[in-house]
């Protein structure tokens, strides 16, 4: 269909549904390009709502860095609401770009989003919405290239078959490498096998295609092969040595999304080692931006924005470096232009009130910390070690400086987790409140949030087991007894959407035709509450004949392979085998920038932290060539070049 | 010298769909990229002092919208008008900047009455006749969010027009007071034509004596 009529068409269907502005592009600093004037046209999407796609990150930064490029272009596409993906199935629309109203299918690449797993339904439902046959196999010369990145991906293995080739990692070098192979490709004239085998060969992208995996006799996963010798095994994720600038035009939605702001991200990383957090295993090493770069970044997106909100973004502010001489600055430059700054994932110490304070000169909404457990023993499991009595003189602390509401995010279902850890998250909630109580009367709140905890991939908890439906609705029973009374708040994760995020999480290649019928069967928006098939998965499940509490509800053994071990994210099994022993015993780590404790990061990149010395990375420096690194020198050399 | 100033604008095709608070946000991001500070009001949640004339109802577009906007010092107008024609996003064009008294009454309080023109993505039959007979009613009760209300005396005009292009427009004034304003979608709906195959304008706002 051809642009023109698309939007003639379209136009007659935006006046009935929610939203129209979703759908239309137009905003300020969106990027056209002439379709017909470059090589390599990309389709960036974000499988859910555009309010959701426009605050993700990632997005923004590959925009940006695939637009820079003469040869190349990047247009957005996000998941259409209910209401117009019905119009426009009825309509016989096919899914199509914002920028240009070309459909999703004339693209020669279309890269997928995917930070989270609830988005796989979605992932497939667009492709069909693009008229993009579902699995890889059945794709031919006349399709784009489905390729598909984010925090899931390192464990591709349950949306395998759909996607052709994975970026594992980082995107911003890599993006450049794929669009020089496929530039390369299409010179050469050659099969869409010879392009993913070109791909493949690339540092951090993984073509599922050229891989085959295995069972034993009880069904239970046993490990992958190469079907050609040429395939890398394992396959190492993708990592930029120092981190590029920041994107500055950022688009400007016409209408309100989740993070309505000018984004900038601070660091990369965390070396607080949290065992439950995937993120924390994932990104590492620790990368930082100085303070300079990260203020020069606010001062261009705001004169080519004007956002009314900053957002200071990493996994955990508090760690970075330079902190208060950060806060201190942007406060100075910017708060006089009425710009509010949010400065997120704050440590439980009375210093974050200071960092607060110094950004919230007006108006104090709520104060957030996550405690994530509620003894100082299960905290001591999961290596986040605060003690009771800093968490409640930090609470003082915040009550004291005027804000009059605490919210506290807790987990259940840590591993070796009792009732009475569960019952602490009241007690624990409560005696802040009083602290609250003792400063403000009873203009304090606290709002605690519990979520379920999952056994994530590549965490030193993959080894553990998830709670039964079951006993979490126990847990959850128990707490709304505990949690009454005036001024607390409490609130939970449906357990079922814990389920299917664990299902997603640690599932082998078998799940993706779990994920295939749960699809054919209606299910999609995984991710909103209101639009949960839970039922349509069962049923998907018990039609493929695979058990959902297999993946989920079994302690595996210290030498089970795992589904996802293919993907090698530069911290080492070994590391993470001791990790999880350690936690068996209380043992905790103190933050990895104080002392190293061999993960397997620096070994694993040596070359690549040797062509980088400094301060950039919080490791320790290698002073000299390594004789042994996963990435070796030519690797980085020519992405340096 | 003052520090008020009325903009006339016009919002048009590309943000069709955003509505009157969006709206206002992008220019309160316009005057930002411009390095024009908008002062704030007083109070517990300080708000840009930047007001609308009158709201758009979503999916119009809009040859004639009027703003007052306070800055934080005052400013030559043709400063202002300069330095935001530079910024301005897709959606809004700028026609003029003036000064207005600081003590003149608030733009809300003078609009009187809006006037709209639709033009058809397809022909509409018998449009002088429904128009007609529009027209001959005295009273058009009609239900909006749970409240029942008449929308005949809030239609003061409506006739039918021939555009540039030959083609019948349908053009209207519709009261514009507070608690009595006149929707175009109400009018269309009432006469029997489809919302999406019209594509309105406000075509002017008009002011009273305030």
């Amino acid at each position: 269909m051809k642009p023109e009529v698309l939007q003639a068409r379209l136009e007659r269907l935006l006046p009935k549904v929610q939203r129209p502005a979703r759908y239309t592009g137009g905003e300020l600093n969106q990027m056209v390009k002439d379709w017909d004037r470059v090589d390599v046209k990309v389709a960036l999407v974000f499988p859910d709502v555009y309010d959701l796609g426009m605050s993700n990150l990632g997005i923004a930064v590959l925009y940006d860095a695939i637009n820079r490029r003469d040869d190349a272009l990047a247009e957005r596409v996000f998941a259409p609401w209910v209401d117009m993906e019905a119009l426009m199935r009825r309509e016989g629309l096919p899914l199509y770009s914002l920028e240009t109203k070309h459909p999703v299918r004339d693209f020669d690449i279309v890269g997928f989003s995917l930070p989270y797993e609830t988005l796989y339904t979605n992932t497939l439902n667009l492709l069909d919405l693009a008229g993009i046959p579902l699995f890889s196999a059945d794709r031919t010369a006349e399709h784009p290239l489905v390729i598909a990145g984010g925090h899931a991906t390192f464990n591709p293995e349950p949306v395998a078959p759909f996607i052709d080739a994975f970026v594992i990692g980082e995107g911003e070098e890599v993006i450049h490498e794929i669009i020089e192979a496929y530039k390369a490709w299409k010179a050469a004239g050659t099969s869409r096998e010879d392009l993913l085998l070109r791909l493949s060969q690339i540092w951090g992208v993984y073509v599922p295609s050229l891989y085959q995996d295995h069972y034993d006799n009880e069904g239970v996963f046993a490990g992958l092969s190469k079907r050609v010798p040429e395939a890398p095994l394992p396959i190492f994720k993708r990592l930029v040595p120092k981190l590029p600038p920041p994107p500055t035009k950022i688009i400007v939605p016409f209408i309100d999304t989740v993070h309505n702001r000018f984004p900038v991200e601070i660091m990369r990383g965390c070396t607080r080692g949290c065992r439950f957090c995937h993120a924390g295993m994932v990104v590492r090493p620790v990368r930082e931006r100085t303070v300079e770069e990260i203020v020069e970044a606010i001062e261009e997106g705001l004169r080519y924005t004007g956002f009314e909100e900053i957002g200071l973004l990493s996994l955990s502010s508090s760690d970075y470096t330079h902190i208060l001489p950060l806060v201190r600055e942007v406060v100075r430059r910017f708060a006089d232009r009425k710009v509010t700054i949010s400065l997120p994932s704050l440590r439980i110490e009375t210093f974050s009130v200071e960092l607060m304070e110094a950004l919230e000169r007006t108006r104090r909404r709520g104060f957030t910390l996550a405690p994530e457990a509620a003894t100082e023993r299960m905290r001591n499991i999961i290596n986040k070690p605060v003690s009771t009595a800093q968490l409640l003189e930090t609470a003082r602390e915040i009550y004291r400086r005027g804000w009059t509401t605490i919210k506290l995010y807790f987990m259940i279902g840590h591993p070796r987790e009792t009732l009475d850890d569960v019952k602490a998250i009241a007690d624990l909630s409560k005696a802040v409140l009083r602290e609250g109580r003792k400063v403000l009367g009873k203009r304090a709140r606290v709002h605690a949030g519990v979520s379920t905890f999952v056994p994530k991939p590549h965490t030193p908890f993959q080894w553990v087991p998830a709670d039964t439906v079951t006993t979490i609705r126990a847990k959850q029973a128990l707490l709304k007894q505990e949690m009454r009374g005036p001024g607390l708040k409490l609130n939970l994760n449906d357990p079922r959407e814990t389920m299917l995020e664990a299902w997603l999480s640690r599932g082998d290649r078998r799940m993706a035709q779990v994920v295939y019928r749960a699809w054919q069967l209606g299910a999609k928006f995984d991710a909103w509450h209101d639009q949960l098939r839970y039922e349509a998965w069962l049923q998907a499940f018990r039609e493929v004949g695979l058990s959902p509490w297999f993946y989920v509800h079994r302690e595996r053994l210290l030498d089970e392979p795992f589904p996802w071990d293919h993907i090698h994210i530069g911290v080492t099994r070994q590391y993470l085998t001791q990790d999880y022993l350690w936690s068996q015993e209380g043992k905790t780590r103190i933050d990895c920038r104080q002392r190293c404790f061999a993960c397997g990061i620096l070994p694993n990149y040596a070359a690549l932290r040797y062509l980088t010395p400094g301060d950039v990375w919080k490791c320790p420096e290698v002073k000299r060539l390594p004789r042994r690194s996963v990435v070796s020198l030519t690797q980085v050399a020519l992405v340096q070049e | 010298m003052t520090s008020r100033y009325r903009l006339t604008f016009a919002k048009t095709e590309p943000m069709r769909y955003t509505g009157h608070l969006d709206v206002q946000r992008a220019w309160e991001r316009t005057f930002r990229r411009a390095a024009l500070p908008v002062k704030y009001s007083e109070g517990f949640t300080p708000r840009p002092r930047f007001h609308l004339a009158a709201a758009l109802p979503l999916g119009c577009t809009s040859r004639y919208e009027l703003a007052d906007v306070w800055l934080e010092r005052p400013l030559p107008v043709e400063e202002v008008e300069a330095r935001l024609r530079e910024v301005l996003p897709p959606g809004l064009v700028l026609r003029k900047v003036e000064a207005v008294p600081e003590k003149a009454p608030a733009l809300q309080n003078l609009v009187v009455a809006s006037e709209y023109e639709a033009r058809f993505l397809e022909p509409v039959p018998d449009l002088e006749a429904r128009v007609a007979r529009f027209l001959s009613q005295k009273q058009m009760l009609r239900e909006r969010r749970g409240k029942t209300y008449d929308l005949r005396p809030l239609v003061e005009a409506l006739e039918v027009r021939r555009g540039p292009d030959g083609e019948p427009r349908l053009w209207m004034r519709l009261t514009a007071r507070p608690g009595a304003t006149g929707r175009p979608d109400e009018v269309l709906d009432a006469l029997g034509i489809p919302w999406e195959i019209a594509r309105v304008e406000r075509v002017a706002l008009l002011l009273g004596e305030g």
